[in-house]
């Protein structure tokens, strides 16, 4: 077992436990955190995989900026720990059916697929950023401009929707 | 050397626990958490397949994926405050003015 199986398992074990953290804490806040977590050992793994820009980007954006926004939320609207009520039955019969079809679905489509794809190899990983960029502003540049007007009108809708009204 | 097919595996299982908290929890704010859960598993499947592939596209996309994230939390995050605010309560099952 190689060194970098072990951290890979390591980081997946560290995933999949802080997901279902993120299922089983009734309190909002305690389920932010567990997917901060989760941010923090995807983070890992896209390094694992030599994709550090991603990485970065991840830690900055996601664990940052995002997940600061979603702590600040539920700290401003004063989240209580989620009350229980039997509402749907729906979701209590068909939620897991649905979650284990969904995930075997995949996971069968991965396995009947991809057996021949190669590993993914880190040794690449100082030229990714530079080739990350060039592609980014060459064959990519109009949908980068246009995820530029995105977050313009992401910034208004959010002042637009969270200004009182008069 | 990790072979990928652990990374695909992994996004699945992201993904199926992503989909039971979508639909188990009550909280609106813990819905939109599941939603960014699910969110990072196809950004995992990406760059996994990017860096098996040789190519840099999917690393591309995941840059997107990120972008659009944060412009859907800023809104979906106005939209819970509005919510919030008008029907004093997160449970969603207290957001039935559609429901016949």
């Amino acid at each position: 077992m190689t060194a970098s199986l072990v951290i890979f398992f390591v980081l997946a074990t560290v995933t999949v436990l802080a997901a279902i953290s993120l299922i089983v804490q009734r309190h909002p806040i305690h389920g932010a955190l567990s997917l901060i977590v989760v941010m923090v050992a995807l983070a890992g793994l896209y390094l694992l995989m030599g994709a550090e820009f991603v990485a970065a980007v991840q830690i900055i954006v996601y664990g940052g900026a995002i997940m600061v926004l979603f702590v600040f939320v539920i700290m401003l609207l004063n989240a209580e720990e989620e009350e229980r009520t039997n509402f749907s039955k729906l979701a209590t019969y068909a939620g897991v059916p649905l979650a284990l079809a969904v995930a075997g679905f995949i996971a069968a489509a991965i396995a009947r697929s991809s057996g021949s794809l190669p590993a993914a190899d880190p040794s690449g990983a100082l030229t990714s950023t530079k080739t990350l960029s060039t592609l980014l502003f060459s064959d990519f540049v109009y949908p980068f401009e246009l995820t530029s007007f995105l977050i313009l009108v992401a910034i208004l809708g959010a002042i637009v929707l969270a200004q009182r009204e008069n | 050397m990790v072979p990928t097919n652990y990374y695909l595996i992994l996004s699945a299982i992201l993904f199926g626990l992503g989909i039971v908290a979508f639909v188990f929890k009550r909280n609106i704010i813990t819905i939109f958490m599941a939603i960014e859960l699910m969110l990072n598993a196809v950004n995992l499947a990406f760059v996994a397949f990017s860096q098996s592939l040789g190519k840099t596209d999917g690393e591309v996309f995941v840059l997107f994926v990120i972008v659009v994230a944060a412009a859907e939390a800023a809104v979906g995050l106005g939209i819970i405050i509005l919510t919030a605010r008008n029907r004093r309560s997160l449970n969603v099952e207290r957001v039935d003015l559609l429901k016949l």
